[in-house]
């Protein structure tokens, strides 16, 4: 999953509140909106999202097909989208999800043009915050026939999944690129480009240049099942950083706007929704987290409305409710991650959707009741002045103000 | 036959790709020429429909990419990623081929009359690629569906981490790539380079080609392998 060593991070910034220089608004009664729009640069059909907290991409063949299907069912319900991921798009997925966005990613499993165009954005993935630079590895165990009749490759093998493209090499053929699926969809789907935070100020900078809608910058605290962890703990920078630097180069280059931002990587409350917004996102995606409001962990699961014990199954992998990490053997207790057509069955749609749906929905209501505190009647609307950083490191790398000071560091007094 | 002309110095690209995304009948038998192409980026990409398309000149990159159907002849050379994830249909290049060539395609066939450049039927996920003259290097890499018949010689690593995808090469192979190796020809084999030539215009003796296939060492993870690079010498 994401990286576990400590790092900087939204929990290190706080916000300031509404008292006598902000005005607050009644946390129950006013009317704070949530509706946020993708895409509107270049294509003739914008995503419109009820709430500023998209799914990100998770494979069919890394997670089930009625996860899949969980997925659509719930970001539908909350009015947002989902994502496919390295497997290509299922029909449950596509039937269930209301607004989809379908990743074009290096290794081109499953990808065809037909499925393009039953899509609502394109995501062309340059690299996960988890692992930057690398590709990725499915096992064997998780190779199920219909797994691999979509990858097109044979049942049980262990999948390499590459990581780079393998039709473009640099920003000039990206722009290419991202011309050529805008002609296959006649222009209609918002394009996104999804990049690893790294050097993200000009990552960003040429993901503009090259045509992108929207930007995505995943930060290191970003899960995988699909690296090694010296992967996940080594390589990229926190997504606290990342946003800063996105922001900077999306003003430095006076698109701020014009092309949106998406901030993903280790989101897990409301706050840290507010948070990424009120540094300059216009939205985030969340992945590790909605597996975890899924279940994934849990002492039990729910069959038909019983709850069942899950505690020997962790005990038979060699590990427990809480301290799972066994994704990559496929013998996910709770039916999460895994392609066993036993142990599928125990993460009912219904059940998973309600469950995503219930988080998504907590989510933005922390996120607009810390809105509200803060005076604005949307969530858009947070800016940086309204957040401090709790922590030295936090506020050299969000560049705010060390809580209770004027002091930036690294940014000279005016 | 009813042949409707485009002339890409007249008429921008973005009309030519939107007639034929949505003005084509799907019966087949309509023949569409596209003059001056003079190098343009995606030029009849996405087709979905049984047509003939002719571009009378040089392409530039993902000249009929992701093809279905249809039936595109390129009377020049093109840019990188010619045919890319085409699906089905046939795209034939008269010229030369850059970079990507057949990159990723699932059906369909693809024949180049010249070269083609580095990394030819990478990612192939089961299209038939047949190349008239030579391939550069890392032809077929992580090549996991499909077939391809290479009538000149192959430049280095050829086949790297191949999967289920076979090469047929007339000529020299400068290096086989990781776990590519070349296997003994069957009739079985004969019939394949036989068919696919003949598919292709093209009559070499099926009889002067060798396989290379994956030798199907990393198909499962074997930590072991990665000790030194020499491994995957």
């Amino acid at each position: 999953m994401g990286a576990k060593r400590r790092l900087p991070h939204f929990d290190d910034l706080v916000f300031l509140g509404a008292s006598m220089t902000r005005y607050p608004l009644e946390g129950y009664r006013e009317k704070c909106t949530t509706k946020t729009i993708l895409g509107t640069r270049y294509a003739k059909k914008p995503l419109e999202l009820e709430i500023p907290i998209t799914i990100a991409g998770m494979s069919f063949g890394s997670l089930s097909a009625n996860v899949k299907e969980a997925l659509g069912r719930a970001a539908t319900a909350v009015g947002t989208s989902t994502t496919t991921g390295d497997g290509g798009m299922t029909p449950e997925e596509r039937l269930s999800s209301k607004t989809l966005i379908y990743q074009c990613l290096p290794s081109r499993y499953g990808f065809n043009p037909d499925d393009v165009r039953k899509a609502d954005a394109i995501e062309i993935v340059v690299g996960q915050g988890a692992k930057p630079g690398g590709g990725g590895m499915l096992l064997g165990q998780k190779i199920n026939p219909r797994v691999a009749e979509m990858r097109t490759l044979p049942e049980g093998v262990d999948q390499r999944s590459a990581c780079r493209h393998p039709d473009w090499t640099g920003p000039d053929d990206l722009t290419i690129k991202i011309q050529q699926l805008r002609e296959l969809t006649d222009w209609e789907k918002p394009i996104f480009v999804k990049v690893g935070a790294v050097r993200t100020f000009h990552d960003v900078k040429l993901a503009v240049h090259a045509g992108a809608d929207v930007v995505v910058v995943d930060g290191m605290q970003g899960g995988t099942a699909a690296t090694q962890t010296v992967f996940i703990e080594h390589v990229g920078i926190p997504t606290l950083a990342a946003v800063r630097q996105a922001v900077d180069a999306l003003e430095d280059m006076n698109m701020k706007g014009e092309v949106q931002l998406i901030v993903s990587g280790g989101i897990r409350t409301g706050a840290d929704v507010a948070k990424a917004i009120a540094m300059g996102a216009d939205a985030v995606s969340i992945g590790q987290a909605i597996l975890m409001a899924l279940g994934c962990n849990s002492e039990t699961y729910v069959q038909k409305g019983t709850h069942h014990s899950a505690i020997e199954d962790y005990a038979a992998i060699g590990t427990a409710p809480g301290y799972c990490h066994h994704c990559h053997t496929g013998k996910c207790p709770v039916g999460v991650t895994t392609q066993d057509e036993i142990l599928e069955k125990r993460l009912e749609p219904e059940v998973g959707a309600r469950r995503v749906k219930n988080y998504l929905q907590t989510l933005n209501m922390e996120l607009t009741t810390i809105a509200r505190a803060c005076g604005k009647q949307n969530v858009h609307h947070l800016e940086r002045e309204d957040l401090v950083a709790l922590t030295i490191e936090a506020a050299a790398m969000a560049r705010l103000p060390l809580a209770g000071t004027d002091w930036i560091p690294g940014v000279q007094p005016m | 036959m009813e042949c409707v002309t485009f002339d890409l110095a007249q008429t921008p690209l973005r009309a030519v790709n939107h007639y034929l995304h949505h003005n084509l009948t799907q019966t087949g038998g309509q023949a569409i020429e596209i003059l001056n192409p003079d190098g343009a980026h995606n030029i009849a990409v996405g087709l979905n429909a049984s047509v003939e398309v002719k571009i009378l000149g040089h392409a530039g990159y993902y000249a009929a990419s992701m093809n279905q159907l249809a039936n595109v002849t390129i009377a020049g050379n093109v840019g990188t990623g010619v045919a890319e994830n085409m699906m089905s249909g046939r795209v034939h290049v008269k010229g030369f081929a850059s970079v990507s060539a057949g990159a990723s395609a699932h059906g369909g066939l693809l024949i180049i009359d010249g070269d083609a450049s580095l990394r030819c039927g990478i990612s192939l996920k089961g299209a038939d690629i047949v190349v008239g003259g030579s391939v550069g290097s890392f032809a077929a890499f992580m090549a996991q569906a499909g077939r391809i018949v290479v009538c000149g010689n192959a430049g280095e690593a050829l086949g790297d981490s191949l999967y289920e995808a076979v090469i047929y090469v007339r000529g020299e192979i400068k290096s086989l790539g990781a776990d590519a190796r070349i296997e003994p020809m069957s009739e079985a084999d004969y019939a394949t380079v036989a068919e696919l030539l003949a598919k292709a215009g093209f009559s070499h003796n099926p009889q002067d080609f060798q396989r290379v296939a994956s030798a199907k060492q990393l198909y499962h993870w074997n930590a072991d392998a990665v000790t030194s690079d020499s491994a995957f010498q």
